[in-house]
C-alpha cells in the first residue's frame, strides 16, 4: 500500500501541473511499441501532421490552433482506457482509437460522456445505424464493406461467377477478425462460395499450421483479415508456398507497405481493399512536407508521407478537421465544445470541390452523414502491390459494396445493442 | 521505540492470536480502512478509479487467489488468466440471462463457476509436479481462452466476439456499464477485496492453510501426519479459483465493461499476476497487494513522470518504461528474493530494536 500512496501522490502533483490548453484537442490514442507498431506509426504520423499542418498554414480551424496530443496504448484495451480517462479531461472533441477491442471498450463510455468517436473503418460495424448508435461514427467505409468489394473484385476477376469457389479468410483471432464473417457467409450464400475460415491467435507470428492448411484445402482465393506482424507473417508464408499472389487480397488493414516490403518481389501482385487514394501525389503532401517535415515539426522521421496507412491518418485528421469546422458553422463559435463536435459530424458533407479545395482531389467519395447514417457510402476501391517500382497503385474505380447483404446485418445486430442495453432509436 | 510489543499486554488467547498484534500496526490498519472507505470515495475521480483504484484492487484479488494455490499450497499455475476468462464469461452469461437477479450474486456465482473449473483443471497436480504442473495449467490457460473463441454461446453469438457488460445496479445504485459513477466503481471493488482478504488471511492461518503449507514443504512428510493431499490440493484450487473468478468477473464488469477472451485474459495476464506474487512475496496476504500495486501502478507512474512531467515522445516513454520496470524487477529479486512482503518484515523487525540495536 505504500507504493500505491507515493505513485498516487506523484500523480496529482503531476496532473495538476499539466496546464490545459484552448486548443481543438484531438487525442490520437496511438500504438509506437509492440507487435503493431508497424502500422500504427504512420498512422499516428499522418493524424499528427494533418493537424500540425491546420495549424502551420491557416492557423488552425476556424482562427483556433488544434492540437492531438498522444497517448500509448500499444493496442492494449487496458492501457486505451487510462488513456482515454487521462486525455478525456483535456476537453478532447473526438476519440479515434485505431483498435476495435478499445472501440468496443470505448463506445458505451463516449456515449455517456458526451464525446462522438470515430472510427474509419474499423470498430464496430453496425455504429454506422446511426439511430442506434448516437456517438460512433465510421464513415466512409466500415468492415463489411471491405469484405463485399473484395468479393466484388474476386467475382469480377473469376468471370462474374463465384459458384462452387472455395475462399479463405485466414483473420486475426479478435474482434476485430471477426467481425467479417456474418457478411463473408452472407456472401457465400448469395455468391454459391465456399468459406474457409483460419483464426490467427494474437499476435500472429506463427501462422505454419494455417498455411499448410491452405496447401491442403487448396482454395482459389485467399483473404486476410489482419494487423501488425501477422501481416508480414502471412505475406511472406503465401510466398512460401507458392500461393499466387493476385489470388490473395486484404482488408485495408493489411495493405500497408510495412507489411508487403519484407517478402520482397515475392509480394509483387498482393491486392487489398482501400478507401481513400494512394500514393503521394496529391498537393496536400507537398504543404505537408513544406510547412511540417521541412520546417523539423513532424511527428515522426517524416519518411513516412505517401505510404498507405499515412495517407489514412492525414484522411481521418482531415474529416475530423471538416466536422469541427462544420461544428463551429452551426453553432457560431470557434470555440466548440464535443458536444457540438457531434453535431458536426453528423452533418458533415464532403464534397469534390471541397476535398480539391484541400488538396485532396479524388482521395476519397463525396458524402453526406446524416443522423440515421453514421456509415457513409461504403464504397472503396482495390489496390495493387508493385514491389519493383515499390508503391501500390489502384486497380479498379470506386466502386459500390453490396448493401442489400450489409444493410440488415447492420440493422441486426444495432437492433441487438439497443435492445441489450434499451437504447430507444432515435431520428425519428 | 514506537513499534514495539512491550507493553501491549495480551490477557486472553484471542487477543493473542489476532492479525495484528502490535498496536502500531493494528491501528494502522484501522486508520487504512478509515481512509479506504471514508475519505477516498469523497475524492476519487474517473481518473484514479480507472487508471489506478480499480485495476490495482482487482489484480489484488487476482494474486490474492494465486498466492492461496502458489504461495501456501505450492502448486505452480500458469493458468490465472483463463480462469478469470471463466470469472467474466460466466458473470456474463448470468448476467443476461438472469437480470433481475443482483450483480453481487452473479459475481460471486461466478467465483464458485470458476472454482469448480479449477477444482477440474488442478486434478492433474495429484499426480504432478513442479514445471510438469506449470505446464498443465498452460494447457488450462489455452483451453479456456481456445474455448471462449470457439463457442459462440459464451459470447451469445455476436458478430465480433466481444462482450460488453450491460447497466446493472446495487441498491440502486449504478455499478456496471458506462453510466457508473468513480466512487461506486471503486466501492464495490473495495467491498470485494476486503472482504475476500478477510476470509484469505483467517484461511491461510487456520487449519486449512497449515495443510496447504505443509503440502508445500514437503508432501510426503504432510501425508504420513494425516494431511488428506487430495483435500488439500483440491481446495487450495477451488479456493484460490474463487478468488480468481471473482477478479476475472469483476475486471470485465466494473473496470472495462468490454472484453475478448484472447486480448484480455490471454498468456499475458497469467504472468503478470505471476510476476505480481514473486515480487511481492510467495505465501504473503500484504504480498498480494504490494506486487499489484508495484505491477499496475509502475508503468502508470512512469508515464505519468515521462510522458506528462518530461515532456517525452510517447513510444520512447514506452520504451523506457519497459526497462525501468524490468531492471527494478530484477533488482529486487537480487536485493531481497523473497519480495517486497520480506523486505516490510525486515523493517518491521529493525523497527521493533530502533534506535538501540543491539
Amino acid at each position: 500500500m505504500k507504493y500505491s500512496k507515493l505513485a498516487a501522490a506523484s500523480v496529482t502533483a503531476l496532473m495538476v501541473a499539466t496546464p490545459v490548453l484552448a486548443d481543438l484537442v484531438f487525442p490520437s490514442l496511438s500504438y509506437r511499441t509492440g507487435p503493431y507498431a508497424a502500422g500504427g506509426i504512420p498512422y499516428a504520423d499522418g493524424f499528427a501532421d494533418y493537424f500540425t499542418l491546420l495549424n502551420e498554414r491557416d492557423g488552425g480551424i476556424g482562427g483556433v490552433m488544434t492540437s492531438a496530443p498522444e497517448c500509448e496504448t500499444a493496442y492494449n484495451t487496458e492501457k486505451g482506457v487510462e488513456c482515454y480517462e487521462a486525455t478525456k479531461g483535456q476537453g478532447a472533441l473526438a476519440y479515434n482509437p485505431l483498435s476495435t477491442g478499445i472501440t468496443y471498450q470505448l463506445i458505451p463510455k463516449v456515449t455517456a460522456d458526451d464525446i462522438p468517436l470515430y472510427t474509419p473503418g474499423y470498430g464496430r460495424t453496425s455504429a454506422a445505424n446511426g439511430k442506434v448508435f448516437s456517438h460512433v461514427f465510421n464513415f466512409p467505409a466500415n468492415y463489411w464493406n471491405a469484405a463485399s468489394l473484395a468479393v466484388n473484385h474476386l467475382k469480377e476477376v473469376s468471370g462474374g461467377d463465384l459458384a462452387g469457389k472455395k475462399i479463405a479468410l485466414v483473420y486475426h483471432n479478435s474482434a476485430y477478425g471477426k467481425e467479417p464473417i456474418r457478411t463473408l457467409e452472407g456472401l457465400a450464400e448469395k455468391h454459391g462460395f465456399e468459406l474457409v475460415t483460419l483464426p490467427v491467435d494474437h499476435p500472429g507470428q506463427e501462422q505454419k499450421a494455417q498455411w499448410l492448411q491452405i496447401r491442403r484445402e487448396r482454395p482459389d482465393f485467399v483473404m486476410m483479415w489482419g494487423w501488425g506482424v501477422m501481416n508480414q507473417v502471412a505475406i511472406q508464408e503465401a510466398a512460401n508456398i507458392r500461393f499466387p499472389m493476385e489470388n490473395f487480397i486484404g482488408v485495408w488493414w493489411s495493405g500497408g507497405d510495412h507489411d508487403v516490403s519484407p517478402a520482397g518481389d515475392a509480394a509483387t501482385g498482393y491486392k487489398a481493399v482501400t478507401f481513400h487514394g494512394v500514393g503521394s501525389d496529391y498537393p496536400v503532401f507537398a504543404d505537408i512536407q513544406k510547412h511540417v517535415v521541412d520546417a523539423g515539426k513532424a511527428a515522426g522521421n517524416g519518411d513516412n508521407i505517401g505510404k498507405a496507412l499515412y495517407n489514412r491518418g492525414v484522411y481521418a485528421a482531415m474529416l475530423l478537421a471538416e466536422s469541427a469546422k462544420k461544428a463551429q458553422e452551426i453553432h457560431g463559435t470557434p470555440d466548440i465544445t464535443s458536444s457540438m463536435m457531434r453535431d458536426g459530424m453528423e452533418a458533415l458533407e464532403i464534397t469534390e470541390a471541397r476535398m480539391t479545395e484541400l488538396g485532396m482531389p479524388g482521395f476519397g467519395p463525396e458524402f453526406t452523414v446524416s443522423c440515421e447514417n453514421h456509415g457513409g457510402p461504403g464504397t472503396g476501391a482495390i489496390q495493387q502491390w508493385d514491389a519493383a517500382a515499390g508503391t501500390w497503385s489502384l486497380i479498379s474505380d470506386f466502386g459500390p459494396s453490396d448493401m442489400d447483404v450489409i444493410q440488415p446485418l447492420i440493422d441486426e445486430d444495432s437492433a441487438a445493442y439497443a435492445a441489450e442495453n434499451n437504447i430507444e432509436e432515435r431520428c425519428n | 521505540m514506537f513499534y514495539r510489543e512491550a507493553g501491549d499486554f495480551k490477557t486472553s488467547y484471542r487477543d493473542d492470536s489476532q492479525t495484528f498484534p502490535i498496536r502500531l500496526d493494528r491501528m494502522g490498519y484501522y486508520i487504512l480502512m478509515f481512509v479506504a472507505f471514508l475519505v477516498v470515495p469523497f475524492f476519487i475521480n474517473d481518473y484514479w478509479v480507472n487508471a489506478v483504484f480499480a485495476p490495482f484492487l482487482i489484480y489484488a484479488i487476482a494474486a490474492l487467489g494465486l498466492n492461496i494455490l502458489t504461495g501456501y499450497a505450492g502448486q505452480v499455475s500458469l493458468g490465472t488468466g483463463g480462469f478469470m476468462a471463466v470469472g467474466a464469461y460466466a458473470s456474463y452469461k448470468l448476467m443476461t440471462s438472469f437480470p433481475e437477479v443482483s450483480i453481487l450474486i452473479h459475481i460471486i456465482l461466478a467465483g464458485g463457476i470458476t472454482a469448480v473449473v479449477g477444482v477440474a483443471f488442478g486434478l492433474p497436480s495429484l499426480r504432478i509436479k513442479g514445471f510438469y504442473l506449470a505446464v498443465a495449467t498452460l494447457a488450462a490457460q489455452f483451453f479456456l481462452v481456445w474455448v471462449f473463441n470457439k463457442v459462440p454461446w459464451f459470447y451469445n453469438y455476436s458478430a465480433s466476439g466481444q462482450i460488453n457488460a450491460p447497466e446493472r445496479s446495487v441498491f440502486g445504485v449504478i455499478v456496471t456499464g458506462p453510466n457508473t459513477e468513480a466512487w461506486a466503481k471503486y466501492m464495490i471493488c473495495l467491498v470485494f477485496v476486503v472482504v475476500l482478504a478477510w476470509v484469505a488471511r483467517n484461511l491461510t492461518r487456520g487449519m486449512m492453510g497449515r495443510k496447504w503449507m505443509g503440502i508445500r514443504d514437503m508432501d510426503i512428510a504432510a501425508e504420513i501426519i494425516g494431511v488428506n493431499p487430495l483435500m488439500a490440493k483440491m481446495s487450495a484450487f477451488a479456493v484460490s479459483s474463487f478468488f480468481v473468478g471473482i477478479a476475472g468477473a469483476l475486471f470485465f464488469t466494473v473496470y472495462l465493461g468490454a472484453a475478448e477472451a484472447g486480448e484480455a485474459f490471454g498468456i499475458t495476464k497469467s504472468f503478470l499476476i505471476l510476476f505480481m506474487i514473486i515480487i511481492g512475496g510467495l505465501g504473503s496476504i500484504f504480498g498480494s497487494f504490494a506486487g499489484a500495486a508495484f505491477m499496475v501502478l509502475m508503468p502508470v507512474f512512469l508515464k505519468n513522470v515521462l510522458v506528462g512531467g518530461l515532456g517525452w515522445p510517447t513510444d520512447l516513454a514506452a520504451h523506457f518504461e519497459f526497462m525501468i520496470v524490468g531492471g527494478l524487477i530484477v533488482v529486487f529479486l537480487i536485493v531481497e528474493p523473497h519480495g517486497l512482503a520480506q523486505l516490510w518484515r525486515l523493517t518491521k523487525e529493525k523497527l521493533r530494536l530502533w534506535p538501540f540495536p543491539h
